[in-house]
């Protein structure tokens, strides 16, 4: 499953992936995280607030590093 | 801020929560009153003359870091939990539409409410724009987000005075306001980046997502989160800042700084804009040097327009939404700003 990160590369987008990465490797799901650094891209989503995230093509999170529970929820 | 609510039901109890709230609002202030007695003792450590320089400067230090540091935690959780019931979304959807005039208080209002951080400024900026909020409303919240915040206000009263800080408040929502309707007027569209324009001709925005509601138990999580976020983010910057405002306070002679920044130097006021502009630090760096100049005499007025100027034109900023903005927006952008606080510069010091 593909899960895109959003956000121009500020300290919370990266902490955010790299939480992903962290939680897909303890739970063993083969996820592959995007960081999407285009601001074209990040504005089509239609956020406001960086980092976002988006599953399945759903912006599901957005404005702060999500918690460890959410990154598991979405794993599901 | 986050669209699910934590999915765990909270362990403790919901009066847990509001009973430790309460204690610890009771040992802050105990705490909080015995600040000055704190830093006497710190300072009678140190082999100085109390009231040598030295000593002076040593005393303000360890007297402002912990009271800065105190009053940060009770304002920015207070603001972090008020700030839940806004959202950039609702603020946009309270904007779209708006006429100039109305729309640019509403927006300098909001810009206070709306949790803001600078590297949000991009995706907050074509969020408004495209959602059909004028080029100039929108100006008025972003002038009014970074200048015109809790971290601010909370020190200006806590280091210089209540009537400071009110007085910088209505100042500053003045200056949003009217400089965001003086950049509406000039009808200045064509100067956003070209890919702007074209989302902003689309007018269709997208939809937003939709906000779970929230308990008062999940706004207080939300509050101290923004206290871990703003602790992590602006520490370093209190502890120089209050460094450099131990140093003035302690070295610098008063009859210097009355000469170089009183109401009686016409040019202090432009000069402290033009110094003001390139510094880059936060509310949070620059309050205790303002405390320190205040202290030693220099008026009110060229101290306020220096802050000001740090605060609401910084140069990383300008570099964040030249992404959006052309250079020549950019420079009207700061043209305007910087008259505003010239203007509010010398009214001051005229007035006081």
């Amino acid at each position: 499953m593909e899960i895109k990160v959003l956000g121009p590369g500020c300290a919370k987008c990266k902490a955010t992936a790299d939480l992903i990465n962290r939680v897909a490797a303890e739970t063993e799901k083969s996820v592959t995280v995007v960081k999407v650094e285009d601001m074209r891209e990040i504005v089509g989503f239609g956020v406001m607030t960086t980092p976002a995230v988006v599953v399945g093509g759903k912006v599901v999170h957005k404005g702060s590093v999500p918690t460890h529970d959410q990154v598991v929820a979405w794993l599901g | 801020m986050s669209v699910q609510t934590t999915s765990q039901p909270s362990p403790r109890p919901d009066w847990l929560w509001h009973a430790g709230l309460i204690a610890f609002v009771v040992v802050w202030w105990l705490v909080y009153r015995q600040l000055i007695p704190f830093s006497e003792l710190v300072t009678s450590l140190f082999p100085v003359e109390r009231h040598s320089h030295t000593g002076e400067a040593i005393a303000f230090f360890f007297y402002d870091v912990p009271k800065v540091m105190m009053l940060l935690t009770l304002i920015v959780f207070a603001m972090g939990v008020v700030r839940s019931y806004f959202s950039p979304e609702r603020t946009r959807a309270m904007l779209a539409g708006k006429r100039e005039g109305l729309g640019n208080v509403m927006a300098a209002g909001l810009g206070v409410m709306t949790p803001f951080c600078s590297c949000s400024a991009v995706p907050l900026f074509i969020g408004l724009v495209s959602a059909g909020v004028p080029l100039g409303v929108t100006f008025s919240f972003l002038i009014a987000a970074p200048m015109v915040n809790e971290v601010a206000l909370a020190l200006l009263f806590g280091l210089v005075g209540w009537k400071v800080a009110m007085t910088y408040f209505a100042f500053g929502i003045s200056i949003a306001v009217v400089a965001g309707w003086v950049i509406g007027k000039l009808k200045l569209e064509g100067w956003l980046q070209d890919w702007v324009r074209d989302i902003h001709s689309g007018a269709t925005a997208p939809d937003a997502v939709d906000d779970a509601p929230l308990t008062l138990v999940d706004r207080y999580h939300l509050g101290i989160e923004a206290v871990r976020e703003i602790f992590g983010r602006v520490w370093m910057w209190i502890i120089l800042g209050i460094g450099m405002g131990a140093l003035i306070h302690g070295y610098v002679p008063e009859d210097l700084m009355v000469r170089i920044m009183g109401a009686e130097a016409w040019w202090s006021v432009p000069a402290a804009v033009l110094i003001g502009i390139p510094m880059y630090t936060n509310a949070a760096g620059v309050i205790p040097i303002v405390e320190a100049l205040l202290g030693k005499g220099a008026a009110l007025g060229t101290v306020l327009a220096f802050m000001m100027a740090v605060i609401a034109l910084s140069l990383p900023e300008m570099i964040i939404l030249k992404q959006v903005l052309t250079l020549r927006l950019i420079g009207v952008f700061i043209g305007v700003v910087g008259s505003g606080i010239l203007a509010v510069g010398y009214l001051f010091n005229f007035l006081f």
